[in-house]
Protein backbone atom coordinates (compact mmCIF):
# COMPACT_ATOMS: atom_id res chain seq x y z
CA UNK A 1 0.00 0.00 0.00
CA UNK A 2 1.41 3.38 -1.04
CA UNK A 3 2.18 6.24 1.33
CA UNK A 4 -0.53 8.84 1.72
CA UNK A 5 0.29 12.04 -0.14
CA UNK A 6 -0.92 15.46 0.98
CA UNK A 7 -2.13 17.82 -1.73
CA UNK A 8 -3.22 21.39 -1.09
CA UNK A 9 -4.57 24.22 -3.23
CA UNK A 10 -4.95 23.85 -6.97
CA UNK A 11 -4.43 20.57 -8.76
CA UNK A 12 -2.85 21.68 -12.03
CA UNK A 13 -1.76 19.67 -15.03
CA UNK A 14 1.67 18.96 -13.55
CA UNK A 15 0.22 17.71 -10.25
CA UNK A 16 -2.32 15.56 -12.07
CA UNK A 17 0.49 14.01 -14.11
CA UNK A 18 2.32 13.06 -10.91
CA UNK A 19 -0.59 10.97 -9.59
CA UNK A 20 -0.93 7.25 -10.18
CA UNK A 21 -3.92 4.94 -9.88
CA UNK A 22 -4.04 3.54 -6.36
CA UNK A 23 -2.28 6.51 -4.71
CA UNK A 24 -3.81 7.61 -1.40
CA UNK A 25 -4.31 11.36 -1.19
CA UNK A 26 -5.43 13.82 1.49
CA UNK A 27 -6.70 16.84 -0.39
CA UNK A 28 -7.10 20.35 1.03
CA UNK A 29 -8.72 22.98 -1.18
CA UNK A 30 -11.86 23.88 -3.10
CA UNK A 31 -14.24 21.43 -4.75
CA UNK A 32 -17.57 22.02 -6.48
CA UNK A 33 -20.40 19.61 -5.73
CA UNK A 34 -22.56 18.73 -8.73
CA UNK A 35 -24.54 15.65 -9.68
CA UNK A 36 -27.17 14.57 -12.20
CA UNK A 37 -29.60 17.50 -12.40
CA UNK A 38 -26.86 20.15 -12.07
CA UNK A 39 -24.83 18.55 -14.85
CA UNK A 40 -27.82 18.64 -17.15
CA UNK A 41 -28.15 22.37 -16.51
CA UNK A 42 -24.41 22.99 -16.97
CA UNK A 43 -24.52 21.34 -20.38
CA UNK A 44 -27.63 23.37 -21.28
CA UNK A 45 -25.67 26.53 -20.38
CA UNK A 46 -22.79 25.51 -22.60
CA UNK A 47 -25.20 24.73 -25.44
CA UNK A 48 -26.60 28.25 -25.04
CA UNK A 49 -23.08 29.69 -25.18
CA UNK A 50 -23.17 30.93 -21.59
CA UNK A 51 -20.62 30.91 -18.75
CA UNK A 52 -20.57 28.19 -16.10
CA UNK A 53 -21.44 29.31 -12.54
CA UNK A 54 -17.94 28.46 -11.26
CA UNK A 55 -14.40 28.96 -12.62
CA UNK A 56 -13.76 25.97 -14.84
CA UNK A 57 -9.95 26.17 -15.11
CA UNK A 58 -8.46 23.40 -12.92
CA UNK A 59 -11.83 22.94 -11.22
CA UNK A 60 -12.52 19.84 -9.16
CA UNK A 61 -16.05 18.48 -9.39
CA UNK A 62 -17.36 16.28 -6.58
CA UNK A 63 -20.27 14.02 -7.54
CA UNK A 64 -22.41 14.16 -4.42
CA UNK A 65 -25.73 15.22 -2.95
CA UNK A 66 -25.46 15.92 0.77
CA UNK A 67 -28.02 15.11 3.42
CA UNK A 68 -29.42 18.21 5.20
CA UNK A 69 -27.18 19.84 7.82
CA UNK A 70 -28.37 19.66 11.39
CA UNK A 71 -28.33 22.96 13.30
CA UNK A 72 -24.70 23.89 13.94
CA UNK A 73 -23.32 21.64 11.20
CA UNK A 74 -21.53 22.92 8.08
CA UNK A 75 -23.12 20.20 5.96
CA UNK A 76 -24.86 16.88 6.44
CA UNK A 77 -23.27 13.56 5.52
CA UNK A 78 -21.77 13.96 2.06
CA UNK A 79 -20.22 10.90 0.42
CA UNK A 80 -19.69 10.28 -3.29
CA UNK A 81 -22.44 9.15 -5.65
CA UNK A 82 -21.96 6.76 -8.58
CA UNK A 83 -19.91 8.59 -11.21
CA UNK A 84 -21.04 6.69 -14.31
CA UNK A 85 -24.27 8.67 -14.40
CA UNK A 86 -22.24 11.79 -15.17
CA UNK A 87 -20.30 10.03 -17.96
CA UNK A 88 -22.45 11.59 -20.72
CA UNK A 89 -21.44 15.07 -19.49
CA UNK A 90 -17.89 14.66 -18.16
CA UNK A 91 -15.75 14.68 -21.35
CA UNK A 92 -17.11 18.05 -22.41
CA UNK A 93 -16.30 19.57 -19.00
CA UNK A 94 -12.80 18.04 -18.97
CA UNK A 95 -12.16 19.44 -22.45
CA UNK A 96 -13.10 22.89 -21.08
CA UNK A 97 -10.55 22.80 -18.25
CA UNK A 98 -12.03 20.83 -15.35
CA UNK A 99 -9.00 19.04 -13.90
CA UNK A 100 -10.39 16.47 -11.51
CA UNK A 101 -13.51 14.57 -10.58
CA UNK A 102 -14.32 12.92 -7.26
CA UNK A 103 -16.89 10.14 -7.17
CA UNK A 104 -17.10 6.39 -6.93
CA UNK A 105 -17.17 3.49 -9.33
CA UNK A 106 -16.30 2.75 -12.93
CA UNK A 107 -16.18 5.27 -15.82
CA UNK A 108 -16.89 4.82 -19.52
CA UNK A 109 -14.11 4.62 -22.11
CA UNK A 110 -15.02 8.08 -23.41
CA UNK A 111 -14.39 9.56 -19.94
CA UNK A 112 -11.11 7.65 -19.58
CA UNK A 113 -10.06 8.96 -23.01
CA UNK A 114 -10.90 12.53 -21.94
CA UNK A 115 -8.91 12.11 -18.70
CA UNK A 116 -5.87 10.97 -20.70
CA UNK A 117 -6.31 13.58 -23.46
CA UNK A 118 -6.54 16.50 -21.00
CA UNK A 119 -4.11 15.23 -18.32
CA UNK A 120 -6.80 15.03 -15.66
CA UNK A 121 -7.45 12.76 -12.72
CA UNK A 122 -10.44 10.89 -11.34
CA UNK A 123 -10.44 10.36 -7.59
CA UNK A 124 -12.61 7.91 -5.67
CA UNK A 125 -13.90 8.53 -2.17
CA UNK A 126 -15.25 5.59 -0.17
CA UNK A 127 -18.93 5.23 -1.05
CA UNK A 128 -21.22 5.01 1.94
CA UNK A 129 -18.71 6.63 4.32
CA UNK A 130 -20.62 9.90 4.23
CA UNK A 131 -20.53 10.85 7.93
CA UNK A 132 -16.77 10.22 7.94
CA UNK A 133 -16.16 12.26 4.78
CA UNK A 134 -18.29 15.16 6.05
CA UNK A 135 -15.75 15.61 8.87
CA UNK A 136 -13.27 16.89 6.25
CA UNK A 137 -15.63 19.59 4.94
CA UNK A 138 -14.81 22.95 6.53
CA UNK A 139 -17.36 25.09 4.71
CA UNK A 140 -20.19 24.74 2.21
CA UNK A 141 -22.00 27.36 0.18
CA UNK A 142 -24.60 27.00 -2.55
CA UNK A 143 -23.34 28.77 -5.69
CA UNK A 144 -26.06 27.82 -8.19
CA UNK A 145 -29.41 26.10 -8.64
CA UNK A 146 -30.64 26.36 -5.05
CA UNK A 147 -34.01 25.12 -6.31
CA UNK A 148 -32.45 21.71 -6.89
CA UNK A 149 -32.09 21.18 -3.12
CA UNK A 150 -29.56 18.42 -2.50
CA UNK A 151 -28.62 18.61 -6.20
CA UNK A 152 -27.65 22.30 -6.08
CA UNK A 153 -24.06 23.25 -6.97
CA UNK A 154 -22.09 23.83 -3.77
CA UNK A 155 -18.62 25.20 -3.23
CA UNK A 156 -16.86 23.25 -0.51
CA UNK A 157 -13.62 23.97 1.28
CA UNK A 158 -12.22 20.62 2.33
CA UNK A 159 -9.35 19.80 4.66
CA UNK A 160 -7.49 16.51 4.29
CA UNK A 161 -10.30 14.89 2.35
CA UNK A 162 -9.35 11.21 2.00
CA UNK A 163 -9.20 10.15 -1.65
CA UNK A 164 -7.81 7.38 -3.81
CA UNK A 165 -6.56 8.02 -7.34
CA UNK A 166 -8.99 5.87 -9.32
CA UNK A 167 -8.03 6.74 -12.90
CA UNK A 168 -4.81 8.59 -13.71
CA UNK A 169 -3.79 10.55 -16.78
CA UNK A 170 -2.11 7.53 -18.39
CA UNK A 171 -5.37 5.57 -18.13
CA UNK A 172 -4.17 3.60 -15.09
CA UNK A 173 -7.29 2.33 -13.32
CA UNK A 174 -7.57 1.23 -9.68
CA UNK A 175 -10.75 -0.72 -10.45
CA UNK A 176 -8.83 -3.11 -12.71
CA UNK A 177 -5.34 -2.88 -11.18
CA UNK A 178 -6.46 -3.18 -7.53
CA UNK A 179 -8.40 -6.43 -7.93
CA UNK A 180 -5.70 -7.83 -10.26
CA UNK A 181 -2.98 -7.12 -7.68
CA UNK A 182 -5.01 -8.77 -4.94
CA UNK A 183 -5.74 -11.84 -7.08
CA UNK A 184 -2.05 -12.10 -8.03
CA UNK A 185 -1.18 -12.09 -4.32
CA UNK A 186 -3.54 -15.02 -3.67
CA UNK A 187 -2.08 -17.01 -6.58
CA UNK A 188 1.45 -16.80 -5.20
CA UNK B 1 -71.73 -2.91 9.28
CA UNK B 2 -73.98 -4.85 6.85
CA UNK B 3 -77.09 -6.27 8.43
CA UNK B 4 -76.83 -9.84 9.68
CA UNK B 5 -73.06 -9.65 10.24
CA UNK B 6 -71.52 -9.08 13.61
CA UNK B 7 -68.22 -7.35 14.27
CA UNK B 8 -65.48 -9.80 15.18
CA UNK B 9 -65.12 -9.54 18.97
CA UNK B 10 -61.43 -10.61 18.75
CA UNK B 11 -60.61 -7.80 16.31
CA UNK B 12 -57.74 -5.67 17.60
CA UNK B 13 -57.57 -1.96 16.95
CA UNK B 14 -54.32 -0.17 16.14
CA UNK B 15 -54.26 3.61 15.86
CA UNK B 16 -52.94 5.07 12.60
CA UNK B 17 -50.95 7.63 14.59
CA UNK B 18 -49.07 4.81 16.34
CA UNK B 19 -48.12 3.40 12.94
CA UNK B 20 -46.91 6.84 11.87
CA UNK B 21 -44.82 7.27 15.01
CA UNK B 22 -43.24 3.81 14.67
CA UNK B 23 -42.36 4.35 11.00
CA UNK B 24 -40.85 7.79 11.69
CA UNK B 25 -38.65 6.36 14.45
CA UNK B 26 -37.55 3.47 12.23
CA UNK B 27 -36.57 5.83 9.39
CA UNK B 28 -34.20 7.73 11.67
CA UNK B 29 -32.80 4.71 13.51
CA UNK B 30 -32.24 2.65 10.35
CA UNK B 31 -30.40 5.48 8.64
CA UNK B 32 -28.17 6.47 11.56
CA UNK B 33 -27.46 3.23 13.43
CA UNK B 34 -26.35 0.23 11.44
CA UNK B 35 -27.92 -2.94 12.79
CA UNK B 36 -25.70 -5.26 14.86
CA UNK B 37 -25.86 -8.14 12.37
CA UNK B 38 -24.31 -5.95 9.66
CA UNK B 39 -21.72 -4.41 11.99
CA UNK B 40 -20.66 -7.88 13.20
CA UNK B 41 -20.37 -9.05 9.62
CA UNK B 42 -18.20 -6.04 8.69
CA UNK B 43 -15.99 -6.58 11.75
CA UNK B 44 -15.52 -10.25 10.89
CA UNK B 45 -14.71 -9.33 7.30
CA UNK B 46 -12.10 -6.83 8.53
CA UNK B 47 -10.57 -9.51 10.74
CA UNK B 48 -10.38 -11.99 7.86
CA UNK B 49 -9.26 -9.51 5.18
CA UNK B 50 -5.61 -10.12 4.19
CA UNK B 51 -5.17 -7.24 1.70
CA UNK B 52 -3.85 -3.95 3.21
CA UNK B 53 -5.82 -1.60 0.92
CA UNK B 54 -8.99 -3.51 1.74
CA UNK B 55 -8.22 -3.46 5.45
CA UNK B 56 -7.86 0.32 5.32
CA UNK B 57 -11.14 0.70 3.40
CA UNK B 58 -12.99 -1.52 5.89
CA UNK B 59 -11.49 0.55 8.73
CA UNK B 60 -12.93 3.67 7.07
CA UNK B 61 -16.33 2.01 6.72
CA UNK B 62 -16.33 0.92 10.39
CA UNK B 63 -15.19 4.38 11.50
CA UNK B 64 -18.13 5.81 9.55
CA UNK B 65 -20.48 3.45 11.40
CA UNK B 66 -19.14 4.75 14.73
CA UNK B 67 -19.38 8.43 13.75
CA UNK B 68 -22.95 8.07 12.45
CA UNK B 69 -24.10 6.32 15.61
CA UNK B 70 -22.33 8.75 17.98
CA UNK B 71 -23.44 11.91 16.16
CA UNK B 72 -26.85 10.44 15.25
CA UNK B 73 -26.39 11.40 11.59
CA UNK B 74 -27.06 9.25 8.52
CA UNK B 75 -24.40 6.71 7.62
CA UNK B 76 -24.79 7.59 3.95
CA UNK B 77 -26.06 10.79 2.36
CA UNK B 78 -28.32 8.61 0.23
CA UNK B 79 -30.89 7.82 2.88
CA UNK B 80 -32.75 5.93 0.22
CA UNK B 81 -36.21 5.10 -0.89
CA UNK B 82 -38.30 3.93 2.04
CA UNK B 83 -38.99 0.29 1.15
CA UNK B 84 -41.61 -1.04 3.52
CA UNK B 85 -42.88 -4.58 3.99
CA UNK B 86 -46.16 -4.85 5.85
CA UNK B 87 -47.60 -8.02 7.35
CA UNK B 88 -51.08 -7.13 8.45
CA UNK B 89 -52.79 -9.62 10.76
CA UNK B 90 -56.32 -10.36 9.52
CA UNK B 91 -57.68 -9.61 12.98
CA UNK B 92 -56.29 -6.08 13.01
CA UNK B 93 -58.31 -2.97 12.29
CA UNK B 94 -56.57 0.36 11.69
CA UNK B 95 -58.40 3.30 13.26
CA UNK B 96 -57.96 6.99 12.58
CA UNK B 97 -56.69 6.77 9.02
CA UNK B 98 -55.69 4.26 6.40
CA UNK B 99 -52.54 2.23 6.67
CA UNK B 100 -50.82 3.50 3.52
CA UNK B 101 -51.30 7.14 4.50
CA UNK B 102 -50.13 6.43 8.05
CA UNK B 103 -46.91 4.88 6.73
CA UNK B 104 -46.32 7.75 4.29
CA UNK B 105 -46.85 10.25 7.09
CA UNK B 106 -44.25 8.35 9.14
CA UNK B 107 -41.77 8.58 6.26
CA UNK B 108 -42.53 12.29 5.86
CA UNK B 109 -41.89 12.99 9.56
CA UNK B 110 -38.89 10.69 9.89
CA UNK B 111 -37.10 12.15 6.87
CA UNK B 112 -37.90 15.72 7.90
CA UNK B 113 -37.27 15.51 11.66
CA UNK B 114 -34.23 13.27 11.21
CA UNK B 115 -32.43 15.53 8.69
CA UNK B 116 -32.49 12.70 6.16
CA UNK B 117 -32.11 13.38 2.45
CA UNK B 118 -35.25 13.60 0.36
CA UNK B 119 -34.51 11.61 -2.77
CA UNK B 120 -37.91 10.82 -4.29
CA UNK B 121 -39.11 12.44 -7.51
CA UNK B 122 -42.84 12.44 -8.18
CA UNK B 123 -42.51 11.33 -11.78
CA UNK B 124 -39.76 9.25 -13.40
CA UNK B 125 -39.45 11.49 -16.47
CA UNK B 126 -40.51 14.93 -15.25
CA UNK B 127 -38.44 14.42 -12.07
CA UNK B 128 -39.73 16.94 -9.56
CA UNK B 129 -38.62 16.17 -5.99
CA UNK B 130 -41.52 15.48 -3.60
CA UNK B 131 -39.42 17.17 -0.87
CA UNK B 132 -40.44 14.76 1.89
CA UNK B 133 -39.20 11.42 0.53
CA UNK B 134 -42.72 10.10 0.03
CA UNK B 135 -44.19 7.95 -1.26
CA UNK B 136 -42.88 4.90 0.55
CA UNK B 137 -42.61 1.78 -1.62
CA UNK B 138 -44.91 -0.54 0.28
CA UNK B 139 -45.51 -4.27 -0.13
CA UNK B 140 -48.60 -5.46 1.72
CA UNK B 141 -49.24 -8.98 2.90
CA UNK B 142 -52.22 -10.21 4.92
CA UNK B 143 -51.35 -12.88 7.48
CA UNK B 144 -53.14 -14.65 10.32
CA UNK B 145 -53.18 -13.20 13.82
CA UNK B 146 -53.81 -9.84 15.41
CA UNK B 147 -50.49 -8.07 15.07
CA UNK B 148 -49.03 -5.68 12.53
CA UNK B 149 -45.42 -6.15 11.47
CA UNK B 150 -43.67 -3.37 9.57
CA UNK B 151 -40.17 -3.82 8.16
CA UNK B 152 -38.33 -0.83 6.74
CA UNK B 153 -35.30 -0.99 4.46
CA UNK B 154 -34.10 2.42 3.26
CA UNK B 155 -32.49 1.56 -0.07
CA UNK B 156 -29.87 3.69 -1.79
CA UNK B 157 -29.83 4.07 -5.56
CA UNK B 158 -26.16 3.25 -6.12
CA UNK B 159 -26.85 -0.38 -5.36
CA UNK B 160 -30.48 -0.37 -6.52
CA UNK B 161 -29.43 0.65 -10.04
CA UNK B 162 -27.27 -2.46 -10.31
CA UNK B 163 -30.24 -4.86 -10.07
CA UNK B 164 -30.99 -7.32 -12.87
CA UNK B 165 -33.81 -9.70 -13.76
CA UNK B 166 -33.96 -12.53 -16.29
CA UNK B 167 -36.54 -15.09 -17.30
CA UNK B 168 -34.44 -18.26 -17.63
CA UNK B 169 -35.57 -21.55 -19.18
CA UNK B 170 -36.21 -24.45 -16.80
CA UNK B 171 -33.43 -26.29 -18.67
CA UNK B 172 -30.96 -23.63 -17.49
CA UNK B 173 -31.39 -25.04 -13.99
CA UNK B 174 -29.24 -24.20 -11.00
CA UNK B 175 -26.18 -23.59 -13.19
CA UNK B 176 -28.09 -20.99 -15.18
CA UNK B 177 -29.15 -19.27 -11.97
CA UNK B 178 -25.57 -19.22 -10.65
CA UNK B 179 -24.23 -17.85 -13.95
CA UNK B 180 -26.80 -15.07 -13.97
CA UNK B 181 -26.23 -14.02 -10.35
CA UNK B 182 -22.46 -13.93 -10.89
CA UNK B 183 -22.89 -12.02 -14.15
CA UNK B 184 -25.02 -9.39 -12.37
CA UNK B 185 -22.52 -8.96 -9.54
CA UNK B 186 -19.55 -8.87 -11.91
CA UNK B 187 -21.33 -6.28 -14.05
CA UNK B 188 -22.02 -4.14 -10.95
CA UNK B 189 -18.30 -4.17 -10.10
CA UNK B 190 -17.33 -1.29 -7.80
CA UNK B 191 -20.54 0.72 -8.36
CA UNK B 192 -22.88 -0.60 -5.62
CA UNK B 193 -20.43 0.20 -2.77
CA UNK B 194 -18.96 -3.19 -1.91
CA UNK B 195 -18.83 -5.09 0.36
CA UNK B 196 -22.35 -5.81 -0.81
CA UNK B 197 -25.28 -7.96 0.24
CA UNK B 198 -26.78 -9.85 -2.68
CA UNK B 199 -30.52 -10.51 -2.67
CA UNK B 200 -31.63 -13.22 -5.08
CA UNK B 201 -35.19 -14.12 -5.98
CA UNK B 202 -35.89 -17.39 -7.78
CA UNK B 203 -39.32 -18.51 -9.03
CA UNK B 204 -42.75 -16.91 -9.12
CA UNK B 205 -43.25 -14.70 -12.14
CA UNK B 206 -41.78 -11.51 -13.59
CA UNK B 207 -42.99 -9.19 -10.83
CA UNK B 208 -42.93 -11.52 -7.82
CA UNK B 209 -39.33 -12.54 -8.41
CA UNK B 210 -38.17 -8.93 -8.13
CA UNK B 211 -40.05 -8.53 -4.87
CA UNK B 212 -38.45 -11.75 -3.55
CA UNK B 213 -34.98 -10.40 -4.30
CA UNK B 214 -35.74 -7.20 -2.41
CA UNK B 215 -37.32 -9.08 0.50
CA UNK B 216 -34.16 -11.24 0.72
CA UNK B 217 -32.26 -8.09 1.73
CA UNK B 218 -34.41 -7.57 4.80
CA UNK B 219 -33.36 -10.91 6.31
CA UNK B 220 -30.70 -10.59 9.06
CA UNK B 221 -27.20 -11.35 7.77
CA UNK B 222 -26.66 -14.12 10.28
CA UNK B 223 -29.65 -16.08 8.97
CA UNK B 224 -29.17 -18.49 6.06
CA UNK B 225 -32.12 -19.75 4.01
CA UNK B 226 -34.02 -22.30 6.17
CA UNK B 227 -33.91 -24.84 3.31
CA UNK B 228 -30.45 -26.53 3.39
CA UNK B 229 -30.43 -26.79 -0.43
CA UNK B 230 -30.74 -23.02 -0.80
CA UNK B 231 -28.47 -22.32 2.18
CA UNK B 232 -25.74 -24.31 0.41
CA UNK B 233 -26.36 -22.38 -2.79
CA UNK B 234 -26.05 -19.10 -0.85
CA UNK B 235 -22.67 -20.23 0.49
CA UNK B 236 -21.46 -21.34 -2.91
CA UNK B 237 -22.41 -18.03 -4.54
CA UNK B 238 -20.80 -16.04 -1.71
CA UNK B 239 -17.50 -17.87 -2.18
CA UNK B 240 -17.65 -17.39 -5.96
CA UNK B 241 -18.30 -13.63 -5.57
CA UNK B 242 -15.49 -13.23 -3.05
CA UNK B 243 -13.14 -14.88 -5.53
CA UNK B 244 -13.68 -11.94 -7.93
CA UNK B 245 -11.14 -9.78 -6.05
CA UNK B 246 -13.30 -6.64 -6.38
CA UNK B 247 -12.88 -5.88 -2.68
CA UNK B 248 -14.20 -3.03 -0.52
CA UNK B 249 -15.00 0.06 -2.63
CA UNK B 250 -13.73 -1.93 -5.64
CA UNK B 251 -10.09 -1.17 -4.79
CA UNK B 252 -9.25 -4.89 -4.61
CA UNK B 253 -9.42 -7.44 -1.80
CA UNK B 254 -11.12 -10.50 -0.44
CA UNK B 255 -14.30 -8.89 0.88
CA UNK B 256 -16.62 -8.20 -2.07
CA UNK B 257 -19.84 -9.52 -0.51
CA UNK B 258 -20.93 -9.95 3.10
CA UNK B 259 -23.77 -12.33 2.32
CA UNK B 260 -25.94 -13.83 -0.40
CA UNK B 261 -29.61 -14.27 0.48
CA UNK B 262 -31.92 -16.33 -1.68
CA UNK B 263 -35.71 -16.34 -1.47
CA UNK B 264 -37.60 -18.84 -3.60
CA UNK B 265 -41.25 -19.55 -4.45
CA UNK B 266 -43.32 -21.81 -6.71
CA UNK B 267 -43.36 -21.07 -10.42
CA UNK B 268 -44.89 -22.21 -13.74
CA UNK B 269 -43.76 -25.40 -15.53
CA UNK B 270 -42.29 -23.21 -18.28
CA UNK B 271 -40.64 -20.56 -16.06
CA UNK B 272 -37.41 -20.03 -14.16
CA UNK B 273 -37.40 -16.33 -13.21
CA UNK B 274 -34.36 -15.01 -11.35
CA UNK B 275 -33.76 -11.53 -9.99
CA UNK B 276 -30.73 -9.97 -8.32
CA UNK B 277 -31.16 -6.95 -6.03
CA UNK B 278 -27.90 -5.67 -4.57
CA UNK B 279 -27.47 -3.80 -1.30
CA UNK B 280 -24.43 -1.73 -0.31
CA UNK B 281 -22.47 -2.24 2.92
CA UNK B 282 -24.87 0.24 4.55
CA UNK B 283 -27.41 -2.60 4.59
CA UNK B 284 -30.11 -0.83 6.56
CA UNK B 285 -33.14 -2.62 7.93
CA UNK B 286 -35.43 -2.22 10.91
CA UNK B 287 -38.69 -3.80 11.91
CA UNK B 288 -41.39 -3.32 14.46
CA UNK B 289 -44.36 -5.39 15.59
CA UNK B 290 -47.37 -3.44 16.80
Amino acid sequence: MSETRKLAGTIDEKTAQSLHAGDQVLFTGTVYVARDAAHKRLIDLLDAGEELPFPVENAIIYYAGPAPAKPGQVIGPCGPTSSYRMDPYAPRLLDLGVRAMIGKGARSQSVIDAIVRNHCVYFAAVGGAAAYIAKSIASAQVVAYEDLGTEAIRKLEVVDMPLTVAIDCTGGNVYTQGPAAYLASTAR
Amino acid sequence: MPRGRKGNPTMRTIQAKDVTRAVAQMCIKANCTLQDDVVSCLERARHEEPWPVAQATLDTILENVRIAKTDNVPLCQDTGMACVFVELGKDVRIEGGNLRSAIDEGVRRGYTDGYLRKSMVADPLRRENTKDNTPALITFDVVSGDSLKIALAPKGAGSENMGMLKMLKPADGVEGVKDFVLEAVRHAGPNPCPPIVVGVGIGGNFDHVASLAKRALVRPLSQPNPDPFYAALEGELLDAINAFGTGPAGFGGKTTALAVHIEQMPTHIACLPVAVNINCHVARHEEVVL
